[in-house]
């Protein structure tokens, strides 16, 4: 199937017109890591997708493999991780066909990454050579990586620092003369150098204080629109989805539990555990509440026991939980079917987010037995009809 | 000088306005932990300079004051490189105050001698961010713990040392403490981690415990667990807390009082309550307005405030001035020539800036209307 290539820039409606189809297809996705122990299974069957132009926010703590999945779909672990089966199609404008990243020779990857699909990776501030100038970082990189010549290199650099609000001068400083959220806005611009349609940015802004990150988030936003970008954002920090992001979705223990706008997660969580999530924030505004967040924590992924595994933390557990398939499936009440959740029950609406009852596990490594079920299966559950 | 003439303030004049006690705050302001217990210490015009190169020096930390009582926690906000950590170590002796002086317990401190040290080190104790570097990988719980129950409480006795150790693990929940023992860190998680670490914290029997961020290096879901646990040990062992972060939204829900940091100093403090709901500084005012909000969705992203553009404002503002002068949306020429004191603002409030009347007029409002600024 051959697409046209056209230009970047959505048309007059806003749309771009004719490629309806997600920019990044992530289909039946799994990654292990081989051990002696037996093998670890980071991502079990992830199916996710990334519309054009839209911000996807991949929620998730330790251990919930969401960089695994981003880095499995780029094909840049190493062993002992291993891709164990699924595909990644991405349809960018400017390839003449949709692709399966994992049917790639290692030169055609190498022609997509950077130019096609970009990542920003965890902790990217401390990933500066520190003893280049940030001019000579950019125009080397770009120099062997890009058809372009040193004078074309230094004039794209240039340009990249304005993309991000950086003065030009800085051109010439180290990176240790430059704040945090300085290095952090150059490795963003690294990441653009190319031009891509894909950018998968690893928690960009968990190191730097609330202002900065809210000035490199809203650059993001602006280079969305500017640039036409589709991104996915990897974080733990779901406060920040609901704000940023257009579709959440969010991960726990390698699978996928609820996937919604952030509208939607927000005011109609449909898993005990983003509920819970939702809950782990001491929030700044409206009255002042007791929270508890999530007692417990993220299970061993060696030896999963089967079902759920957030069981062993859920407060509406029951012990049919122990045998349920995780497929994701439309939520019950919402009119929306994208709105999709792993847990087969009717969670009872709650005003705010959060009352998951604690209930007492031992805090110990992730216990064997599940935590006693509250009385009755849980406060009002009714199964999905 | 005007003080609060609004009607000057809308003409956009640019006459600074001295607050109304027009001098240095710090002994009057009753700090909002007091009315839980006892005054346990106290920090008093603490500074710390670094050398750097070519005979400059770097002012890491300025004239900061504050006291912690017993069974009450005060928060201390500020971004990275505001020097919340360099006062948690000048606190806890790891670092020679340049200036200033701290009390215990009403007494100066000695830090020079070997028994002075190891009596301060008995009463004030510090727990850091990262549960992962902070614990010995070479030594199991065991030896983490049992290292201060000997060396602070003097227990010889290996079965009363052994009773110790289990009890300090059951007061931070990690139980069966047999369970836990003979683990070597790698073996626990993040949280088990920092919940060693306070164990090893209570095994001195400490007064006051200063928590260096924490909770920011562990998952969010559990971060709450551990801030309840902390609250709980407060309560038990009636600790003089000093919970450091960046977070002004776990300082609101978790301390008495705020302290927020710039550059080094003091730019407000107040109840936890008043400061994050009706912050007056304007630094205060950005804290609360950056942090993420999901009830105003993407809007606010995109027409947000760009403080960054005004770094480049910096080159005008001179040593003197006020350190926030470069990003505040109501400086004027006197900030940047004129760094402002701690002014009090209420019984038990105050900030450091020249322009609250314009920055925070509701505030100032409440305190002229009989001091009762939450409804």
């Amino acid at each position: 199937m051959s697409r046209p290539a056209t230009d970047r820039q959505p048309g007059s409606d806003g749309s771009f017109a004719g490629l309806s189809d997600p920019v990044l297809s992530v289909r039946d996705f799994s990654v292990v890591y081989r051990a002696l122990g037996g093998d670890v299974r980071a991502v079990d069957k992830v199916n996710l997708d990334l519309q054009r132009g839209e911000v996807v926010g991949l929620a998730g703590e330790s251990g919930s493999g969401k960089s695994t999945l981003a880095y499995g779909a780029c094909r840049l672990l190493r062993p002992p991780a291993l891709i164990t089966s699924g595909s990644v199609r991405y349809s960018g404008r400017r390839i003449a066909q949709p692709l399966d990243l994992m049917r790639l020779s290692a030169a055609e990857l190498q022609r997509l990454r950077w130019r096609e699909i970009s990542i920003v990776f965890q902790s990217a501030m401390n990933a500066l050579n520190p003893v280049m100038s940030v001019r000579d970082q950019l125009v080397d990189a770009m120099v062997a990586h890009l058809d372009v010549s040193r004078e074309e290199a230094l004039e794209k650099a240039s340009s990249l620092l304005d993309l991000v609000s950086i003065p030009r001068a800085r051109l010439r400083s180290y990176p240790h003369e430059l704040s945090g959220g300085m290095r952090q806005r150059v490795m963003i611009a690294m990441a653009l150098a190319a031009d891509p349609e894909v950018v998968i940015m690893d928690e960009p802004t968990t190191a730097l204080d609330v202002v900065v990150q809210r000035d490199i988030l809203a650059q993001i936003v602006e280079l969305k629109d500017q640039l036409g970008l589709s991104i996915l954002f990897i974080t733990h920090d779901v406060s920040l989805l609901l704000e940023l992001a257009d579709r959440i979705a969010v991960m726990y223990a390698g699978q996928l539990l609820e996937v919604g706008t952030a509208d939607e997660i927000q005011h109609e969580a449909a898993h005990p555990y983003t509920k819970g999530l939702l809950g782990s924030f001491p929030s700044l505004r409206g009255p002042r509440k007791d929270l508890a967040g999530i007692p417990g924590s993220p299970p061993d992924l060696h030896n999963p026991p089967g079902g759920c595994p957030f069981l062993p933390r859920c407060g509406y557990s029951t012990p049919a939980c122990a045998e349920i398939d995780m497929q994701l499936a439309p939520v019950a009440s919402s009119a929306d079917p994208a709105h999709v959740t792993a847990c087969p029950f009717v969670l009872p609406a709650t005003a705010s987010p959060g009352l998951v009852q604690a209930v007492p596990v031992p805090s110990g490594p992730a216990s064997a037995e599940p935590a006693p079920a509250p009385a009755q299966g849980g406060p009002g559950l009714e199964e999905e009809l | 000088m005007t003080t609060g003439n609004s009607a000057a303030d809308a003409r956009g004049t640019d006459e600074p306005v001295i607050g109304p006690a027009g001098r240095p705050a710090d002994d009057e302001v009753e700090s909002a932990a007091a009315s839980r217990g006892p005054l346990a210490m106290e920090a008093i015009a603490v500074s710390k300079d670094f050398r750097a190169r070519h005979g400059t020096s770097i002012h890491a930390v300025r004239a900061v004051s504050f006291s912690l009582y017993r069974g009450g926690v005060v928060a201390l906000v500020g971004e990275s490189g505001s020097g919340k950590s360099t006062i948690a170590r000048l606190l806890a002796g790891q670092e020679k105050l340049s200036s200033g002086s701290v009390r215990l317990d009403g007494e100066p401190v000695t830090l020079h001698t070997r028994r002075g040290f190891r009596r301060y080190k008995s009463s004030v104790q510090l727990v850091f961010q990262d549960p992962f570097s902070s614990l010995n990988p070479v030594h199991t719980v065991r030896y983490h713990i049992e290292r201060p129950v000997r060396l602070h409480q003097r227990t010889t006795s290996a079965a009363k040392v052994g009773e110790e150790v289990a009890s300090l693990l059951r007061q931070v929940r990690l139980v069966p403490p047999e369970q836990f023992v003979g683990k070597y860190p790698h073996e626990l998680s993040g949280g088990q981690r920092q919940r060693v670490a306070f164990a090893r914290a209570l095994a001195a029997r400490p007064e006051v415990l200063l928590a260096d961020e924490p909770v920011s290096m562990l998952d969010v879901s559990i971060r709450l667990e551990i801030l309840n646990l902390l609250d709980d040990l407060r309560q038990r062992f009636q600790l003089a807390m000093l919970y450091i972060t960046h977070d002004i939204a776990s300082a609101r829900y978790f301390a008495d009082e705020v302290l927020v940091l710039y550059a080094g100093q003091v730019v407000e403090r107040g109840p936890a309550e008043d400061v994050t709901q009706h912050p007056a500084h304007p630094y205060t005012q950005l804290l609360v307005a950056s942090a993420p909000d999901p009830d105003r969705f993407g809007s606010t992203l995109r027409e947000g405030a760009r403080s960054a553009a005004r770094e480049q404002a910096a080159a005008m503002t001179t040593a003197d001035g006020c350190p926030f002068s470069p990003r505040c949306p109501f400086a004027v020429d006197h900030c940047r020539t004129h760094a402002p004191a701690l002014q009090r603002i209420d019984t038990n409030r105050a900030a450091a800036c020249w322009r609250l009347d314009v920055a925070a007029p509701d505030v100032l409002a409440g305190r002229q209307g009989g001091g009762n600024l939450t409804a």
